[in-house]
């Protein structure tokens, strides 16, 4: 229980009145909603750009992308965050890379074995897990300074923000560019009920719909973010 | 006469076919963050020619001799990204004592080619695939050229935007994803060049 020991002290320099718990229920769901708007990986930060754009062809593949870099997130981020005090300064770099690659291969042969047809379209990218900077970047900037609790909180927050973005990507990508939306006719059923033939923006699934897109949306999450300020 | 023509068609496939970053979104965020002016792409690009050739190569061996006859092939990932992070290292040492001036151009690029996914990438496919010992140099050299020519590209294109008026929005980051995806439409056309 050293961890919680350590926890505790600190929460209680930052936050005298919070008392004796070291619990503190604030303070993890500040650090898991985090991750959902305020330093959303791919809005604010930019990171973990390549598996984006290359699997939100369909909602679903975003989905599944999202889920197992959610996972690699949050497991090596408790395992860091236990191990903290262990690895020595100088060689945390190559340490966390380690602890990484081993939940990744974790998930790529989970994957193989209970989703084939997910695995076999995400590919290279489960893989690839390994160097999305988000995982290595929480990894040194909270999971080696913090708690295993606060740690999961932190994981699971910014996993989720991620996979949100996959989905609103995967969604315009899928629903312009083949007019369904996760395997469901969406599009095409709605105008097929009035008698229209819906074209698909096939650029939309290709490689420039997946940079054009994200671009959209990074600007609409400026735009947001500048009223935001502005009400303050 | 047919190695020649099937390494030239390796070549053309893997710089303007299937590029890189502009059609398998392999190495973006140096292609985003790196890219401010041509320059300093320029020895990007020649870094990670130089360290995906060598990565790609050890991969190889690594896989050939030790992974395949010990059956540890599901330890690739692990083995590849320790590899792929000693060898940077090493690079870069060997570089500062031989070679200073090189150093100076190079020197800055290398710790962040560790974290390019191309690098990774370029070692998990040449053994996936299979690929014989020289196939597989010319994949990767013609896979780091393409992850280069988009580099310069997108530099050259940048140094002018710099100067242009964008809506305030659409500044930074988002104009750049959209001069990507503009450019990736344009290497669209050379898709069905090459059947590989």
């Amino acid at each position: 229980m050293a961890d919680s020991d350590v926890t505790s002290s600190e929460i209680v320099e930052l936050q005298p009145v919070s008392g004796t718990s070291w619990l503190n229920l604030r303070e993890v769901s500040g650090d898991f909603a985090r991750g959902l708007w305020e330093e959303i990986p791919l809005f604010r930060l930019v990171l973990g750009t390549c598996p984006t754009l290359a699997v939100t062809t369909s909602a679903t593949n975003g989905v599944g992308m999202g889920i197992a870099t959610t996972f690699v997130l949050v497991a090596s981020n408790i395992m860091i965050s236990l191990l903290r005090k262990i690895i020595p300064d100088m060689i945390r770099i190559p340490a966390f890379i380690i602890v990484i690659a081993s939940f990744v291969t974790i998930v790529d042969l989970m994957m193989a074995a209970f989703t084939p047809e997910l695995h076999h379209a995400l590919g290279i990218f489960i893989p690839l897990i390994v160097v999305n900077c988000i995982v290595l970047a929480r990894a040194e900037a909270f999971a080696s300074k913090n708690g295993p609790l606060r740690s999961t909180a932190d994981g699971l927050g910014m996993g989720l923000g991620f996979t949100m973005v996959l989905i609103l990507l995967g969604t315009l990508r899928e629903i312009l560019g083949n007019g369904t939306w996760f395997g469901i006719p969406a599009l095409t059923g709605v105008m097929g009920l009035f008698n229209y033939e819906y074209q698909p923006m096939i650029v939309m699934v290709l490689p420039p719909g997946a940079f054009i897109g994200l671009g959209l949306f990074v600007a609409l999450a400026n735009k947001i973010e500048e009223k935001r300020k502005g009400k303050k | 006469m047919d190695n020649v023509v099937e390494i030239l068609l390796i070549l053309i496939s893997t710089i303007f076919v299937t590029n890189f970053v502009l059609a398998r979104f392999l190495g973006i965020c140096p292609f985003l963050g790196v890219s401010s002016r041509i320059e300093t792409s320029i020895g990007m690009g020649m870094a990670v020619i130089f360290v995906i050739t060598l990565a790609a190569l050890s991969a190889w061996l690594i896989d050939k001799f030790v992974l395949i006859p010990f059956d540890l092939v599901y330890l690739r990932t692990i083995v590849f990204i320790l590899v792929i992070a000693s060898l940077v290292q090493f690079v870069e040492m060997v570089i500062r004592k031989t070679s200073p001036a090189l150093y100076n151009a190079l020197g800055i690029f290398l710790p962040l080619i560790t974290t390019n996914c191309a690098v990774l990438a370029v070692a998990l496919l040449v053994v996936q695939k299979e690929m014989d010992l020289f196939p597989m140099l010319f994949f990767a050299v013609g896979a780091s050229t393409g992850f280069t020519v988009a580099l310069i590209l997108m530099a050259g294109i940048r140094e002018h935007t710099v100067h242009a008026r964008i809506p305030k929005v659409l500044q930074g980051t988002p104009i750049s994803l959209i001069t990507a995806g503009l450019m990736a439409l344009s290497f669209l056309g050379f898709a069905g060049l090459v059947r590989m």
